[in-house]
């Protein structure tokens, strides 16, 4: 499948393993923290269609989501999710490589309530024509403090088989570890704050088999052309990303939101990202919200949109993610919330969501290589828009 | 001047006359003594009372209200950007690129 289609159809890799020393403390700790009332996700079951569109692509598909209380303690979740792929990518446009058409993705998850903490279990599949990836997680969360305060940790291991369309012979794997953790704080009885952080780490074969990068014939003579050669990726990656965000509800019954997310990792790329909310119920059914976000990022070691020569350094790669642009996201839902006052029955509460964001990405050194009438290297800077649509229905039983 | 030397000596200073000498170990631990009892005395309560906390647990406050919804959106961002991590409620942790 196209890389950049890929990318997006990839699954969301998760979870657990090994707990090493420094993490088996902290559990030791969180579970000797006294305890005060937590409490389980709210029964829900949620319908929706997603669409993404933008830069000559189409990705679509519905989603299920249902999530039951079996006892008091107890809580299982299931998730059903597909993503169907058409259409053509800048990289298909130029590399004509092959993609697949849907990927399938199955959640399965499990939260228990003991004494006064919450374990959190979860497994995750995903399956494409070139494409497998299993994910393990657990996470442990706790309030205290009054429940002004949650502390929570997760651990997620994830195992990846690469598979090649246009090769039945080529498989390659790669593992994925993640380590997380959270504070949430009541700060005043109108702010609401959230500190993360996440490190990720990678093994294995990180490329995208079916991307290339180019690199000049003839170094002093761009005109003389370009050769297309499967990417060198490094076989590690550590990222490293904190994030602090915040709600403060308004004194006339509205929120505004706010995000702060510092990214960086072994590939030297470094990103920033920040994000502005406003939630405002209209009348007692709807609610609207606005969101902006602005994105920015560096490039990494390895990337260049055109290469000097062929063997110019140990790695290189040519993915539009990892150079360097920046993304403006304006958003806007819009919620139709039904309190059916039917507690005694099975139903409590229902609500129809529409929302729609457009993103705007600009890249300031991935070239459109489309233009072959052009000297390479003097190609426009390649941006596209992208709307990304989500319709849903959601019940509270 | 006993009382005033066994002032002194609580609080690690050793008492020579009038005048006073430092004793780092028993400072120290007077220190951390004091520190502890104080604590003890006036440790921080929470300062937002249970009756306080309406606005709070009022839904828009949510920082993900829609985990289904979220997690997508995060999903799309993280397909298309090079970063990832920290994504917070609704996010799946995704190691992916």
């Amino acid at each position: 499948m196209a890389a950049t289609d890929h990318a997006l159809a990839r699954p969301l890799n998760g979870q657990p393993g090994r707990l090493r020393g420094g993490l088996w403390l902290l559990l030791v700790a969180l579970f000797s923290l006294p305890a005060s009332a937590a409490v389980l996700p709210a029964d829900r079951a949620d319908v929706l269609y997603h669409s993404y569109e933008g830069g000559g692509v189409k990705i679509d598909g519905p989603a299920v989501l249902v999530r039951k209380s079996v006892t008091d303690d107890v809580s299982l979740s299931a998730q059903y999710y597909v993503d169907e792929i058409s259409g053509a990518s800048i990289d298909v446009q130029v590399l004509a490589s092959e993609y697949a058409e849907e990927r399938t993705q199955y959640d399965l998850g499990a939260d228990y309530l003991l004494s006064k903490t919450i374990i959190s279990l979860g497994y995750s599949n995903s399956s494409e024509n070139d494409y497998e990836a299993d994910t393990y997680s657990i996470g442990i969360s706790q309030d205290f403090f009054g429940d002004l305060s949650t502390l929570s940790l997760s651990y997620a291991q994830g195992s990846d088989t690469v598979g090649k369309s246009t090769d039945p012979t080529f498989s390659e794997e790669k593992t994925t570890r993640s380590y997380q953790f959270g504070w949430t704080q009541v700060i005043t009885k109108n702010l609401l704050m959230n500190f993360i952080y996440h490190v990720i780490t990678d093994e294995g074969y990180l490329n995208n088999p079916y991307r290339a990068f180019r690199y000049l014939d003839n170094a002093n003579d761009p005109s003389a052309g370009y050769t297309w050669l499967t990417e060198k990726y490094p076989e590690t990656r550590t990222s490293h990303a904190a994030a602090v965000r915040g709600r403060y509800y308004l004194p006339y019954r509205a929120a505004f939101g706010f995000e702060y997310r510092r990214y960086n990792d072994t590939w030297n790329i470094n990103a920033y990202n920040l994000d502005l909310s406003y939630t405002h119920p209209l009348g007692q059914h709807w609610i609207l919200d606005l969101r902006y976000r602005f994105y920015s990022q560096s490039d990494a070691d390895f990337y260049a949109d055109l290469f000097p020569a062929e063997n110019f350094q140990t790695y290189m790669g040519r993915d539009k993610e990892l150079s360097e642009f920046t993304t403006h996201t304006f958003g806007v839902k819009v919620s139709y919330e039904l309190d059916t006052g039917w507690s005694r029955n099975w139903l409590e509460k229902a609500s129809v969501s529409l929302a729609w964001d457009l993103i705007q990405l600009d890249y300031d050194n991935f070239r459109d290589a489309r233009r072959d009438d052009l000297t390479p290297g003097t190609e426009p800077l390649y941006e596209f828009d992208a709307d990304v649509i989500r319709f849903f229905i959601s019940a509270w039983f | 001047m006993r009382s005033y030397c066994v002032l002194l000596r609580c609080l690690g200073l050793r008492c020579s006359g009038l005048r006073c000498a430092p004793n780092r170990p028993l400072l120290l631990v007077s220190l951390l003594s004091g520190l502890l009892l104080t604590a003890g005395c006036s440790s921080i309560q929470p300062w937002v009372k249970p009756y306080e906390r309406n606005n709070l647990a009022d839904p828009i406050m949510s920082f993900s209200p829609d985990p289904v919804e979220a997690g997508y959106l995060h999903h799309v961002f993280q397909s298309r950007e090079g970063a990832r991590g920290a994504e917070g409620g609704g996010g799946g942790g995704c190691g992916c690129n």
